[in-house]
């Protein structure tokens, strides 16, 4: 029958359709190639402040991203937040006593760890820690010490 | 089960059937015996719940209370698998036809061979062809079931219940809203095809001549009981005066012309105050 | 007062029983499913009536409001200088809510309706009953493959809705407005993540597709066999679809997104 080998011609078109239409919104709208997950090794920070930063956040070195945040939790005895990340196979040269501070992306954006690289031989590997660490800028500390200081800065006046 | 075995047993047998919707009572204790291989009528007038009692027979419906044997079965102890079973063996003939509408005449009466059984095509189309020969419309096979008159789509439709040759068909007011002709050829089928396939017949209407013309047995019912029941001759000058005034259609008797109301003088009086 | 509030108790019992009703039905047509394996062809028959004929409103929807989203989004966001994460915004609204929700409202008044005006007429006209007097059941035969149907189509349309969007937005953003295209791609690249927007847009539609079938089909099934039955059950699918798929999508979002 012609008439139902058309329907099934056109249904066959509509799930195609249905389908690259995911594929382009898996490839071309989120770029699955760069969210690769699973991969790479664990590295962990402890931080006294990590103000807003969250899992999945991104970890960069030169501005380039490198991982992700893959676990926050506190430690009850050091009262410090300890961030376990991921970091992707390929960066697997980053030297041991690089220095991990938390920034912020632009005035208002989300924050995010930058690595600074150090010059030690050897290199992260999969559980070791980084142990020089800048906790995250926090608005009102700043403005709360500037304010002291320009307090201060009267008083000598006086 | 030597009931079963015995043909004298009614092929349905209906015990003290009480069905209510919401509050309204429609059957109050029926009793009826549905012998085999004849054509037995259950009439009465419009709104007595005959085709809600087909629906019982064929087991979609519950009843409150009482018993519907069909073939020795208690249909409503039947488990889905056994009713499903009964049922292909129960022709059904409904009122608008219900044929399936997307579906053309030829398909649609093909359609419970299909559905039960694993014949293959050519043995399908030649059943199919014979069953439409019988109700005169094989040359009418390809047509859509929109494209066919009240009358024809019932006639396809009575092929399609006969695909299966089952062992009873019911009718359900087979011939409201026909026009002379094809209700003469509806009638002439209805008996033919009871007679030359060896079938139980049951037609539910509240066209008496027609009925009468060609059933055997005729059981009325009206508020929920059997008034009465016998041959149709015996129907036609029956001692009670409610079946006479059916029969015979006589617009006042036992059933008043005027629906129940306060006199008449006194309702002009209330409204010109 | 006792008066109301018997009448309040006969309304409790009405939906309940409603709702019973439409479960024994959900459990039925997915009961239903081992006779549409070895019947794949009742199945595509269903994906082309409810699916493919619904292709042409969800495309252009999708489109439109994508270009939509690229004009306003351009509106607000040059007024930060930020017209480069137009990309961003244009997917992740389409992404996460506009795509799933349009496309599920689109399907409950196109493909939803259709159904429920099918399946009610085929109760008025007394072929469900035929059919079971066939010894065919109705609702592994005439439901269960809408059903699936519905199921299958709509997160695809979704799909089909969210990419043409994306497009929309793209001809707008760069095609008109001048949106850098480097930047529209890269900035939507970096910020739209697979699991977190893509997948769980999807995740809603494959609810909303479910939901709105079902409530569309129940409809049809649950009608008063009149024409006047037919034509409340179809207003009440379009009604009860459209929000049901709003409520879902509000606790869907909270239990995604919300942290």
């Amino acid at each position: 029958m012609i008439h139902s080998r058309t329907i099934e011609i056109l249904v066959g078109a509509f799930m195609a359709a249905g389908l690259v239409a995911f594929f382009f919104l898996a490839m071309q709208v989120s770029n699955l190639s760069a969210s690769s997950n699973g991969e790479g090794y664990e590295v962990t920070a402890r931080f006294d402040n990590i103000g807003s930063l969250k899992v999945r956040s991104p970890v960069t070195m030169a501005g380039v991203r490198i991982g992700r945040v893959s676990k926050i939790s506190f430690d009850r005895t050091t009262y410090e937040a300890v961030v376990t990340m991921r970091v992707e196979t390929e960066y697997n040269v980053i030297p041991e006593d690089s220095f991990a501070k938390i920034f912020t992306a632009g005035l208002l954006g989300e924050q995010y760890i930058g690595l600074d690289p150090g010059g030690s031989e050897k290199y992260l590997q999969q559980g070791s820690e980084i142990s020089l660490t800048q906790s995250a800028l926090v608005l009102e500390e700043i403005i709360g010490q500037f304010l002291f200081s320009k307090a201060e800065e009267g008083d000598k006046v006086e | 089960m030597m009931e079963s075995a015995d043909n004298q047993e009614p092929l349905v047998r209906i015990r003290d059937l009480r069905f209510s919707r919401g509050n309204r009572v429609i059957f109050d204790g029926v009793d009826i015996d549905i012998p085999r291989g004849k054509v037995t009528a259950i009439m009465g007038p419009s709104g007595t719940g005959k085709t809600t009692l087909l629906k019982l027979i064929g087991g979609q419906l519950r009843p409150s209370s009482g018993t519907i044997h069909v073939d020795g079965q208690n249909i409503h102890r039947l488990g889905n698998r056994d009713l499903y079973k009964l049922r292909m063996r129960m022709g059904m003939l409904f009122q608008s036809g219900a044929l399936l509408t997307d579906i053309s005449v030829f398909e649609n009466v093909a359609y419970p061979l299909n559905e039960h059984t694993d014949l293959p095509p050519s043995m399908i189309r030649k059943l199919v062809l014979l069953k439409l020969e019988a109700v005169g419309l094989r040359g009418a096979r390809d047509l859509m079931p929109s494209e066919l008159s009240g009358g024809m789509a019932r006639r396809v439709a009575l092929a399609r219940a006969m695909v299966l040759d089952p062992m009873m068909i019911m009718y359900d007011e087979p011939f409201t809203g026909q026009d002379p002709i094809s209700m003469g050829v509806l009638v002439e089928l209805i008996r033919s095809l009871n007679d030359a396939s060896r079938l139980s017949s049951i037609i539910v209407s509240h066209d008496v001549h027609e009925t009468a013309a060609i059933a055997d047995l005729i059981y009325v019912i009206s508020n929920g009981k059997v008034i009465e029941s016998g041959p149709p001759e015996s129907m036609m000058d029956s001692k009670s005066a409610w079946t006479r005034q059916f029969m015979q259609g006589l617009a006042d008797g036992p059933v008043p012309f005027h629906y129940p109301a306060a006199e008449l003088a006194d309702d002009l009086l209330e409204g010109a105050c | 007062m006792l008066d109301s509030l018997a009448r309040l108790g006969r309304i409790g019992i009405g939906v309940l029983e409603r709702l019973g009703r439409g479960h024994l039905l959900l459990l039925g047509m997915l009961r239903g499913v081992t006779d549409l394996l070895p019947r794949p062809g009742l199945l595509i028959k269903q994906i082309y009536s409810v699916g493919v004929l619904s292709i042409l409103i969800i495309s252009v929807s999708g489109l439109f409001v994508g270009m939509v989203l690229g004009l306003q989004g351009y509106y607000i966001l040059s007024q930060f200088g930020a017209e480069q994460t137009l990309g961003v915004m244009v997917a992740a609204s389409l992404v996460r809510e506009l795509g799933p929700v349009v496309a599920a409202l689109l399907f409950a008044g196109r493909a939803g309706s259709a159904l429920t005006a099918e399946i009610g007429l085929m109760k008025a006209t007394e072929q469900l009953s035929g059919l079971e007097m066939m010894a065919v059941d109705p609702v592994r035969r005439v439901l269960t493959p809408r059903f699936f149907a519905g199921f299958i189509s709509m997160p695809l349309l979704a799909a089909l809705f969210s990419a043409l969007g994306v497009i929309g937005g793209y001809f707008v953003g760069v095609g008109l407005l001048g949106v850098d295209d480097g930047a529209f791609w890269a900035q939507m690249q970096a910020k739209i993540d697979l699991h977190e927007d893509v997948f769980n847009g999807a995740i809603k539609s494959v609810v909303f597709g479910l939901v709105c079938t079902w409530i569309a089909l129940f409809q049809g099934f649950d009608a008063i066999p009149t024409s006047e039955g037919v034509s409340r059950a179809t207003t009440r699918t379009v009604v009860h679809s459209s929000l049901a798929v709003l409520g879902l999508d509000f606790i869907l979002t909270a239990l995604m997104f919300g942290d």
